[in-house]
């Protein structure tokens, strides 16, 4: 999203242009419709096809993150949350997603003031298909919307378990329009106050992650930790789902970071190979520490410390060199394993260590980027620490505290202000019997045993001539 | 010899369990079974269709005890498992012949009778 201010010309000189027009004109009249490159060559601002033909692909990629996401954490839970843990991120498809287009994006990216957006754009007034930079301005807003969409998803693994399923949905609606927006808005609209300070954030390390991060540990301490916490182990129940939804995770991300250059460029490449190298430098390193720390390699270790690895770059991958990203990667890899641990011991239930990978991750990563960031490769960046710019960690380190603090105090606004319509939590016993049952009225692996269908003529109260077992002697 | 066979609430067994060995019973084996007793069945909704799910999951102990330990176990279960709602589940105590020590071959109150290590 950093990666250039303003929209860059058509390329390409007189004698291309002339054969095209030529070339054209040959072609049926309508096709004339879909040459703006030539039509548009004096205009700043034109649709690129290949700009366009990334960002579509984006789009996808980072959809497809969120499906990921539901399946890295569903699989870290016990069988009987798994539904509502990964119910968690599929709605937020639809209640962050419709927020979104209703007046995120308004509040987001309207021009409003240093703080917040404005209402110009709800309902996506003015939101059509005229250029923004090179790409439809209505893909920019999609693009935008998978954002905000994981953004809220992410929250979810510090609740699992125990957060009723309407207060959830309620929260992540509000906290999209009260928190995401505006913090989008300081970072990547131009008249936002970190992006006037020069904060770096490519892709949202700070926007998504540090927001996130910060949201889930205040939701954590807000809620409390599960009924059996501490007493029982709570163990992943399908690991292998953790090590599908951390490659979901990576190939969505290359949209993630790749397409935050808003175009099909140099930058956009650097993101993608600087996507490719972090993560696996802290994977090496991940790995290491499992070794010494839990004797062996885990898959759970591997899927974390890949997760950590994308997090990190996220705010690095267009303003960094590779060598410098598998630095990133690298380094990341210690606060967040670390925590962890230490949040293991505490009484904190940040279930699925959404404050480690996230929070932390994208602390380090925006950091990081100011000491590793070089306008040699990407010039409407900034120089960092090793370029001869300590003060970009300076102005990092004010990004990140200031977005950690809004969205935990907001975080904290808005769980309290649902609390005072409605309980967050369920009874224990019902917390205990599982989430899924009582949230979905479904059950993630039914065998279907015993199972039998209830007929219009039951449901309607009429006496049933499907019979129930009849117990001999009464109730059990 | 007793076979103390429990039935509880899946959510009770590491209640159960805590409670068995403080009792110094340690022998057992645990498998997950699904069940009816007097508890209302509870609906699910598939696609559009209402589901009555007669058969609840629940989580069943056999325990082989020497006499003296029927009573203590039956206790320690009775006490951990309840929580007072339908579907708390059952205790049986079957008579049971014979117990023998793989690895040793030793038998009965021998058998069950744990090997200071």
């Amino acid at each position: 999203m950093m990666s250039t201010t303003r929209p860059r010309p058509a390329d390409g000189g007189l004698a291309p242009m002339a054969l095209a027009v030529a070339m054209r004109l040959a072609l049926p009249a309508l096709l004339l419709l879909f040459a703006p490159e030539v039509v548009g060559a004096q205009e700043e601002a034109a649709i690129s096809g290949g700009d366009t033909a990334w960002l579509l692909i984006s789009t996808a990629l980072v959809l497809l993150m969120t499906a990921g996401l539901a399946f890295f954490y569903g699989g870290l839970v016990p069988s009987k949350n798994v539904l509502n843990t990964m119910m968690m991120s599929f709605i937020a498809f639809g209640f962050a997603g419709i927020a979104w287009a209703v007046a995120g994006y308004s509040l987001a990216f309207g021009a409003g003031g240093a703080f917040i957006g404005d209402f110009s754009m709800a309902f996506l007034n003015g939101v059509g298909l005229e250029p923004s930079g090179t790409i439809p301005h209505a893909l920019f807003m999609a693009f935008q919307a998978t954002f905000a969409i994981i953004t809220a998803a992410l929250i979810s693994g510090a609740v699992v378990g125990r957060l009723r399923f309407g207060p959830y949905v309620a929260f992540i609606t509000f906290w999209g329009l009260l928190v995401y927006a505006p913090v989008a808005h300081w970072v990547w609209s131009s008249e936002g106050w970190l992006f006037g300070l020069s904060a770096l954030d490519f892709a949202g390390g700070a926007v998504v992650h540090v927001n996130a991060g910060a949201a889930a540990l205040a939701a954590a301490l807000v809620l409390g930790p599960r009924s059996d916490f501490g007493r029982q182990a709570m163990l992943p129940h399908n690991v292998p789902f953790v090590l599908l939804g951390a490659g979901l995770l990576w190939f969505g991300w290359m949209g993630f970071n790749g397409g935050s250059a808003l175009a099909a460029n140099e930058l956009a490449a650097l993101g993608v190979v600087n996507t490719l190298l972090a993560p696996a430098a802290t994977l090496v390193v991940w790995s290491l520490l499992d070794v010494t720390f839990a004797k062996h390699i885990t898959a759970v270790g591997a899927a974390t410390g890949i997760v950590v690895g994308l997090v990190a770059v996220t705010p690095a991958a267009g303003f960094v060199s590779p060598m410098s990203a598998i630095a990133i990667g690298a380094i990341a890899a210690l606060p967040s394993y670390f925590i962890i641990r230490w949040r293991a011991k505490s009484g904190l239930d940040d279930s699925l260590d959404v404050f480690a990978a996230h929070g932390a991750g994208g602390f380090t990563g925006a950091i990081l980027t100011g000491v590793f960031a070089t306008t040699a490769l990407n010039s409407a960046g900034q120089d960092g620490l090793l370029y001869g710019n300590p003060r970009q960690v300076l102005i990092q380190l004010i990004a990140v505290l200031a977005v950690f603090v809004y969205s935990a105090v907001g975080t904290v606004v808005i769980l309290k202000a649902i609390q005072l319509v409605t309980a967050l939590r369920p009874a224990s016993d019902l917390e205990r019997r599982g989430m899924d049952v009582i949230s979905h009225g479904e059950e993630g692996y039914a065998t279907g045993d015993g199972a039998v269908i209830i007929l219009d003529e039951e449901l309607n109260g009429t006496p049933a001539s499907a019979p129930t077992p009849a117990v001999a002697g009464g109730r059990a | 010899m007793k076979l103390v066979k429990a039935i509880i609430r899946p959510e009770k067994l590491g209640d159960v369990l805590k409670a068995l060995y403080q009792s110094e019973v340690r022998g057992l084996t645990v498998s997950r079974v699904q069940g009816h007793g007097g508890e209302t069945e509870s609906v699910e909704t598939y696609r559009g269709t209402s589901v009555k799910m007669e058969l609840t999951e629940k989580v069943m102990l056999d325990i082989g005890v020497s006499e003296p330990f029927v009573d203590i176990a039956v206790k320690a279960v009775l006490n951990a498992a309840q929580t007072g709602g339908v579907g708390d589940g059952k205790i049986f105590v079957i008579p049971l012949e014979a117990v023998h020590r793989i690895r040793t071959g030793e038998r009965d109150q021998a058998a069950v009778t744990p090997v200071a290590s």
